[in-house]
């Protein structure tokens, strides 16, 4: 049996390693090759240029700004998301009044209907969500302005995307509401899975909701979050936050730079500016952020798994 | 379970060998990296040029009769009608080739791969929020020189060269340093201050020929409830369409042409200075609509067509960009900007027109003189009839607008044109530094300005760094004013 198993071992990787190897790894080692050349992206010629394109990025005001943008991003979008989706799946599951002749553990009135509607946003693609908020934000005669003048705020009227101190908020928020609908239905499945004598033990005890948030539900759904932290810190380092900043800011980018983020920049350099060797410079470090983020979250996660 | 490996004794693969055996793939994917290169430089100079035809005086091109021409046009604003019709015209002036149109809004996504392998189409219009980096493209050596195309007897007149049927301006923008000449501009835009003669009409107002009775109109409107101004303030680089052309009234085309060189000092320039303040004193005041900083270029024209303010900076393409929300009777019109006073260098009525819709035919096209056929056949005055019929822009063909029926602004846009007459201001950092212009002078200083988070002596400081950066930049080809 032994000498077949090296055999049956890569019989079955080969494919599923080839194939990442082929479009994961293979075009990462392109762009870190890419990164020392100074390729413009639209001619075949290029040359080695050294480590020029990283000394220049790390004398770039503008990389700075994107890369603090973009480790805001990853830090407090999926810190914002996580905890009202988890907040909500739990008024949803747990957080009810218990009604007379009803199971002892259930949700607020209503919960069912919560569920679908907290859904709702991840059925739009994030670019129709982007250009919807961008309507909103319009501070002429969009929604949020005009709310404000038809409730006698007429001197409150933000300039929202125009603001250079608000617009990077905005932003986030339309991440998060974008996102937290897809985390209230998957913490819901984690909810639904703990068993309900501990919530019953808890209440026995005398626990509030808070306590038994903390002690029962937090601890038993940790892998569940720890998994979705990841999840959506790598949506807010890449696409995601590249689609709502290109679609919806001024500039896009701006105003003064406020809101560029890594993945706009790299995107920007490559094609605005014919600069596709420095874009894959800036492409190196967000690999390297996306890395650190991922380690980071999953060592700090890092806890006993409870077994239930 | 079958014998024990002697040398680990573990089961199957040891954790040692596991590593060792990863180390030994590494090196090997080391030697890898040589065949990189050939992934951005696919194909080469292995492929096959047409070659030359017959030059007759109906071909004076020299366009091989039978080689294939291929042709992808952007479609955008202006459609792809007018360039199918052209192509009929080749088609039938050469029944013997095939030709190939196709027509995207993609253009770097489709051309970009093919411009690396060394297969680039006969004709481009390299336009869009795709289009690809002209500096780059001719830096790198890419694109044709057009002069044969320029020096060729005209479609219409054989006695006269194509370059003597151009607007002013064509020739010089498709210069990038030195004589050669990459692009050809076939639209022809003018940039200028947009309004409503009915709502100005409707204020007892002509339009301002000096900043005073600008500020004046502005008040008038005030009182009304009407701003003076809205721009896009979320794309803030449409305020110069109208500041430039006013800085080069004030201080004469040298202070622009020093901007376009990146001189030092060229932004503290007293002309400039004196615009600046003169549109803070818009924002000072209050003239500027509401909420501007917070609108896109749609939005701000659509807030304008409504008739909540009375002047925007643009160009002529907004009269097609904003058909469905300019109404009937607003009576669209494009004036040269409103100058200081009396002191400036330049007369009421210098105007900023250039060309939109570059077109450009790349060097290692298998049929560059089928492409520039085409464009020739395109800058006939049958075809820019056509252009300007279609899709209501000016093309770059001096002429070609008797007979086709204009609307408001076009019509206002040729008058604009004849008033100017050599007054002609072409400013082209927007064509050569494309990053300064935008984000830098256009969001981070005059879009800070306009919005009064800075002062003008703030934003000149500013935008002068930025200009000062851009000129040490060895990552930007630069280039100069001929």
């Amino acid at each position: 049996m032994q000498h077949g198993k090296y055999r049956f071992i890569v019989g079955f990787l080969a494919v599923p390693l080839g194939l990442y190897t082929l479009f994961v790894v293979w075009p990462f080692v392109q762009s870190i090759y890419y990164s020392f050349t100074d390729w413009t992206g639209l001619s075949p010629d290029f040359e080695m240029v050294g480590f020029d394109n990283y000394a220049r990025m790390l004398d770039d005001d503008i990389f700075w700004k994107s890369l603090l943008h973009s480790v805001m991003f990853a830090l407090l979008v999926p810190l914002v998301t996580l905890g009202l989706a988890l907040f909500l799946s739990f008024m949803i599951n747990v957080g009810g009044r218990r009604r007379r002749g009803g199971p002892a553990v259930t949700g607020v009135r209503g919960s069912g209907f919560y569920k679908i509607v907290y859904f709702f946003p991840q059925v739009l693609s994030i670019a129709i969500v982007a250009l919807l908020f961008a309507f909103a934000y319009n501070p002429d005669s969009g929604a949020i302005n005009s709310l404000l003048r038809g409730i006698g705020l007429d001197g409150v009227q933000p300039l929202w995307l125009g603001d250079p101190g608000l617009a990077l908020w905005c932003v986030m928020a339309v991440l998060v509401w974008s996102t937290v609908g897809f985390f209230v239905v998957l913490f819901s499945a984690g909810m639904a899975s703990i068993p309900v004598e501990l919530y019953e033990a808890a209440l026995l005890d005398g626990a509030s909701r808070f306590a038994t948030f903390f002690k029962v539900t937090l601890p038993l759904l940790w892998d569940t979050v720890q998994s979705g932290w990841v999840y959506m810190g790598i949506l807010a380092l890449g696409a995601e936050s590249f689609a709502v900043v290109q679609i919806m800011t001024t500039g896009p980018g701006g105003p003064d730079y406020s809101t560029t983020v890594m993945v706009l920049y790299v995107y920007q350099k490559a094609f605005r500016d014919g600069q596709a060797a420095y874009a894959t410079t800036i492409g190196v470090a967000l690999l390297l952020v996306t890395l650190a983020f991922a380690a980071v979250v999953m060592r700090l996660g890092r806890r006993e798994r409870l077994e239930y | 379970m079958g014998t024990m490996s002697a040398e680990n004794g573990t089961d199957g693969v040891g954790r040692r060998d596991l590593i060792k055996r990863s180390a030994a793939l590494g090196l090997i994917s080391v030697p890898a990296m040589g065949f990189l290169s050939a992934c951005a430089s696919g194909g080469g100079d292995d492929r096959k040029k047409a070659g030359a035809g017959k030059k007759t005086a109906k071909n004076p091109l020299a366009v091989n009769e039978t080689a294939p021409m291929e042709f992808v046009l952007f479609d955008g604003g202006f459609g792809k009608e007018y360039a199918e019709d052209a192509v009929k015209i080749y088609e039938t002036n050469f029944p013997g080739a095939k030709t190939k149109f196709s027509a995207t809004q993609k253009i770097q996504s489709t051309l970009q791969p093919r411009f690396n392998q060394g297969t680039p189409p006969d004709l481009i219009d390299n336009s869009g929020a795709e289009q690809m980096d002209m500096g780059v493209l001719v830096g790198k050596n890419q694109l044709a020189d057009l002069t044969p195309l320029l020096d060729a007897p005209s479609y219409d007149d054989p006695s006269k060269k194509v370059r003597d049927t151009l607007r002013p301006g064509i020739v010089q923008m498709g210069q990038f340093d030195g004589e050669k000449v990459w692009i050809l501009y076939y639209a022809y835009t003018v940039y200028g201050v947009w309004y409503s003669r009915k709502a100005l009409a409707s204020l007892d107002a002509e339009y301002p020929k000096t900043w005073d009775e600008m500020l004046a109109v502005c008040e008038k409107a005030k009182k009304k409830g009407i701003a003076g101004w809205t721009y896009a303030g979320k794309y803030p680089y449409y305020i110069p369409f109208s500041l430039y052309p006013m800085i080069g009234k004030v201080g004469g085309a040298e202070v622009l042409d020093a901007i376009d060189n990146l001189e030092p000092n060229a932004w503290k320039h007293p002309a400039v200075k004196a615009c600046f303040e003169a549109y803070y004193e818009l924002y000072r005041k209050g003239y500027v609509l509401k909420g501007t900083p917070g609108l896109d270029h749609i939005q701000s024209q659509t807030a304008w067509a409504k008739g909540k303010a009375l002047f925007l900076p643009n160009g002529s393409w907004v009269e097609n960009e904003s058909a469905n929300v300019i109404p009937a009777d607003f009576d669209l019109a494009v004036s040269a900007p409103s100058g200081l006073d009396d002191g400036d260098k330049m007369p009421f009525g210098t105007l900023w027109a250039s060309g939109g819709e570059p077109f450009v035919v790349p060097a290692k096209a298998a049929n560059a003189p089928g492409g520039m056929e085409q464009l020739r056949i395109m800058l006939s005055e049958e075809s820019s009839k056509n252009f300007t019929g279609k899709v209501k822009s000016l093309t770059a063909y001096n002429g070609g607008t008797d007979g086709v029926e204009l609307t408001p602004g076009l019509t206002s846009g040729v008058a604009a044109l004849e008033l100017a007459g050599d007054n002609v201001v072409n400013p082209r950092l927007q064509d050569w530094y494309v990053q300064l212009q935008k984000e830098k002078i256009g969001v981070s200083g005059l879009g800070e300005m306009m919005a009064g988070r800075l002062t003008p002596a703030e934003a000149i400081k500013k935008i002068q760094g930025f200009a000062d950066e851009a000129a040490k930049d060895s990552s930007v080809k630069h280039y100069k004013h001929q």
